[in-house]
């Protein structure tokens, strides 16, 4: 008899709120279930580092934060193994040759420097999002980084920007991150605003739903609050980074006139968008979303892909915050335990209805939210001499170069010019590469399409890989915990 | 006038890998009006993805005269096609890793030798060290192909289409064919998305799917579907120059000037052609990652940051077909390039313009007939 220990009936990868509460229904129902998450603490993006955080006055981080606290006890209780500090790279496509013909998902996953593979009948996909990448000429200048980035180092290390701090962007995440900075007494010079002012007539119809939101008390109040206490310049139309070596200033354009702001640190943002190159390098289709301006895969109402076995939840399927993207979680989790012939239909509908409904009062008024804060054409496609690729430093200007040699699309662009094919696999430059091409040719991101992507989706070393374990016993010792 | 000149083409070239592109270069350069039809995009499969070994080393030996006479088209490939398509020169190195393996490689040039041919070379250790500092110490020597080298696949195979554009033939992109008739000394080439194409003369290189063509004129091939895999590492100092392989198991493994790591050599993972897709297998990755551990012990630090797998079809006795059809006048093939047809791209598209425009080659091909097959 093999060692059922690398035989699950689930792996939920990510521990965010929707791999949270995934994974805790599932297992409480009986299923077999292993949380795979490549941070060392559960969290995820939002609730990132909730059991250890160095912040311990509340007040800082919020009591949204600290929900996520309420995820942990369910888990802990449904008997789920979690894996923290696994990594996983490649999720291939269910096989249905094994000897009882059941289905086999194959996960390659790697922990505290080995390899493994593990097999499950089922995967849910929560990997949350990633912040939109954000050229502007100068941004890989150090001392220029992402506002989530920085977020991670305030949850995880309680670290704030010294110095003159600048942030740009747009986006309820900018605000909620000025509002944390505030609280935590930080300097913050000056916020950038580069919300386009269009966006507000587009946006306005949609605005009684919005006055619906769950959200909209309290992103009024963190709003408020920000521009009571720090200078917020609107209107923001273009942005530069300068400095030699280091960042020395930010230089943006308001109503047509240049300005200049002393800066040593300066946080951009302009939205998240899925990360789904795990999704993609499985398979699983995926298309263009108007509204939120980005790819996503192609969903059902229970988050299951065009790939048999392989379900989503989460930011990782469409942008929908925290409370939805839990909502999302459990549903997947029972729609998995369905298919896997663990519950009935009615038994699995019965099951989701509150769920259903919490999603959708989570889901209210996202659509003027997306609307409003979709990024100006200006920083979703830069100028010519913009880096758009950093693993490669392709510029905006060479993209459109090679669209005028016939380059069709982002996959071409790989061939052409190498970009998206560095260690961060099209994650800082996918969308930008998309909607420079998709502008140059005059034709909607749509249909010049998206990187096909493989795995690994995340660099292991080739030791990692030589030494992959053949047997169960083998993976059973380098795996022991 | 240009509105009266007809634009039925003389030749239509079915498939546009780098084989289907330089069959059309060589016939535009004897005026020869070309129409090359592709389902995807040119270079979207094995011709746009592979390793991009430009190797006469260790070539079966019905091929040498072919793979010799394209090393020299490769040698002045800018003067084919005004661009030098990446190809550097340094050299292709197979290593022995024991006395038997060399004994073996000894026997090869004597083979080559008694033919004509003079390469291919056997080095002994030292040199080997002197060509290949960062190989493991246990390496005993090595078959040299000094003139071999490597260049960039996707730019070597768009070169081939814009200067076959530059020279008249056209590129119909998006539409797989689906049918082939011929009636009144002329074939019908009609494409999946409602394209119907004339012609005196088709080629058929369509790749892994070039069976399908060839079975709908009644000549059945027992293609395999093929998926070869590579993968690429972040980058490394500078530290080879040559694309090494070994002896003894398959590696093909090569720097780029980025700094980056090519390896591959011959693991397949899953080829599903229908879907254009193919799924990569890591415990024969692995054991790829296994061979680069023991050869380049600087190698084990490296991190692997991208793999893929393209689409190619295999022969049964691992040679391509190339040549006129055993079935139909006026149909010629060119396929079936068993994993290692990019080095032969520049000559076979010059050998099937020979039989198309002169009836015959200067070169023996007669290896390669698709009668071969024939029941
Ligand atoms: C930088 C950043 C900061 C954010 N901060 C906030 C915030 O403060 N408040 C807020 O309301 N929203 C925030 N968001 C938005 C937010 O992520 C959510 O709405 C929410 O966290 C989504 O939950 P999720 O479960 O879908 O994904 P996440 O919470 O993002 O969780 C995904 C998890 O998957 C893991 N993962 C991804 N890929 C792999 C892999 N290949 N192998 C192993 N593990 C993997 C990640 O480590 C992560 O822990 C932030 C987004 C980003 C990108
Ligand atoms: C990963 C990998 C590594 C390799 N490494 C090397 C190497 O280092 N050195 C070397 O010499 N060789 C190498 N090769 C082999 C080499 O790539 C191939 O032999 C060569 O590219 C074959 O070219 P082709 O034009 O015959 O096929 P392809 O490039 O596959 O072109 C065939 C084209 O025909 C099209 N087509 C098919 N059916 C139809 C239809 N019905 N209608 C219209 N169009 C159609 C396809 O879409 C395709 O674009 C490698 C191959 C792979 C996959």
């Amino acid at each position: 008899m093999s060692a059922p220990k690398f035989d699950f009936d689930i792996a939920v990868v990510g521990s965010g709120p929707a791999g949270l509460a995934a994974a805790a229904l599932a297992a409480s129902k009986g299923a077999s279930v292993v949380l795979l998450d490549e941070q060392a603490e559960p969290g995820g993006q939002i609730y990132r580092a909730v059991t250890e955080t160095p912040v311990r006055d509340r007040k800082v981080l919020g009591p949204d934060y600290w929900h996520g606290a309420e995820l942990l006890g369910p888990l802990r209780d449904s008997g789920a193994a979690h894996w923290p500090g696994a990594t996983v790279w490649s999720v291939a496509r269910p096989r249905e040759d094994g000897p009882d013909g059941e289905r086999s998902i194959q996960i390659g996953l790697s922990r505290n420097g080995a390899a493994a593979m593990l097999i499950v009948r089922h995967v849910i996909l929560a990997t949350g999002a990633l912040e939109r990448p954000f050229p502007i000429p100068g941004w890989t200048l150090p001392g220029v980084l992402g506002a989530g980035a920085a977020q991670v180092l305030l949850k995880t290390s309680g670290l704030v920007p010294s110095g003159a701090t600048v942030m740009a962007g747009s986006g309820p995440l900018l605000w909620l991150l000025a509002w944390q900075y505030l609280q935590a007494g930080a300097r913050i010079d000056a916020i950038l605003d580069t919300t386009p002012k269009q966006n507000w007539r587009a946006a306005l119809p949609l605005l009684p739903g919005f006055l619906r939101s769950p959200y909209l008390a309290k992103g009024m109040k963190l709003m408020l609050e920000v521009r009571r206490k720090l200078t917020v310049i609107g209107n923001v139309t273009a942005l530069r980074a300068d400095g030699d070596g280091a960042l020395k200033s930010v230089t943006y354009t308001r109503n047509g006139t240049e300005h200049r702001l002393p800066a040593d640190t300066l946080l951009l943002h302009h939205g998240v968008v899925p990360n789904l190159n795990l999704a993609n390098a499985t398979g699983c289709a995926q298309r263009w979303d108007e509204q939120q301006r980005c790819w996503r895969p192609t969903t059902d109402a229970w988050g299951a892909t065009s790939v048999e076995g392989v379900s989503l939840a989460g930011d990782g399927a469409g942008i929908g915050g925290a409370r939805a993207a839990e909502e999302a979680g459990r549903l997947a989790a029972l729609d998995a335990l369905h298919r896997l012939g663990r519950i009935g239909r009615e038994q699995r509908d019965q099951l989701a209805a509150p769920h259903r409904a919490a999603l959708d009062r989570a889901l209210t008024g996202r659509a003027f939210l997306d609307t409003l804060y979709t990024p100006a054409e200006a920083f979703r496609a830069p100028a010519d001499d913009t880096i758009v690729c950093r693993c490669e430093e392709i510029t905006a200007g060479a993209v459109r170069e090679a669209v005028r040699l016939g380059c069709s699309g982002p996959n071409q662009a790989k061939s052409f010019l190498r970009c998206g094919m560095g260690p961060c696999q099209g994650r800082l430059c996918g969308p930008t590469v998309t909607e420079v091409i998709a502008a140059e040719r005059g034709v909607s991101p749509a249909e010049v399409g998206y990187y096909r992507l493989r795995p690994p989706v995340k660099p292991i070393t080739l030791a990692e890989l030589a030494a992959l374990p053949k047997t169960d016993a083998d993976i059973d010792a380098v795996f022991k915990h | 006038m240009t509105a009266t000149v007809s634009t039925r083409p003389d030749v239509i070239v079915i498939g546009g890998g780098l084989h289907g592109c330089s069959a059309a270069l060589h016939l535009s350069m004897r005026g020869v009006r070309v129409l090359v039809l592709e389902k995807d995009h040119v270079a979207r499969h094995a011709s746009g993805v592979n390793a991009g070994g430009v190797r006469q080393l260790g070539r079966h030996v019905a091929e040498v005269p072919l793979t010799v006479a394209s090393m020299a088209l490769w040698h002045r490939i800018r003067d084919l096609v005004d661009d030098d398509c990446g190809f550097e020169s340094h050299g292709q190195i197979k290593v022995a890793e024991s006395e038997a393996e060399l004994a073996t490689s000894h026997a090869r040039v004597a083979e080559l030798t008694a033919l004509g041919f003079t390469h291919e070379e056997v080095v002994g250790q030292d040199e080997l060290r002197a060509l290949v500092p960062a190989i493991a110490d246990h390496c005993v020597g090595a078959l040299v192909s000094r003139g071999d080298g490597a260049a960039i696949p996707f730019r070597t195979t768009f070169a081939f289409r814009r200067k076959a554009i530059s020279l008249g033939a056209r590129f119909q992109e998006g539409g797989a064919v689906t049918r082939l008739v011929r009636k009144n000394n002329l074939w019908s080439v009609e494409t999946a998305d409602g394209g119907v194409y004339e012609a005196p003369v088709v080629v058929n290189a369509a790749g892994a799917w070039a069976d399908r063509i060839a079975a709908q004129v009644g000549e059945p091939v027992p293609l395999e579907v093929i998926a070869p895999m590579l993968m690429i590492t972040a980058r490394v100092p500078p530290f080879i120059k040559p694309v090494v392989g070994a002896t003894g198991r398959t590696l093909s493994f090569k720097q780029f000037p980025n700094g980056t790591v090519l390896i591959g050599g011959g693991l397949l993972g899953r080829a599903m052609r229908d879907e254009n897709r193919t799924e990569l297998d890591f415990s024969q990755v692995s054991v790829n990652a296994r061979t680069v551990w023991d050869l380049f012990p600087c190698m084990r630090g490296a991190t692997i940051v991208r793999s893929w797998a393209g689409i190619e079809a295999r022969m049964p006795d691992q040679i391509p077909v190339i040549g006129p059809s055993g079935t139909q006048p006026d149909l010629y093939h060119s396929f079936g390039f068993s994993a290692h047809g990019f080095q032969l791209g520049p000559i076979v598209g010059r050998i099937t313009a020979d039989l198309i425009t002169g009836g015959s080659t200067d070169l023996p091909i007669a290896p390669f007939s698709i009668g071969r097959f024939a029941a």
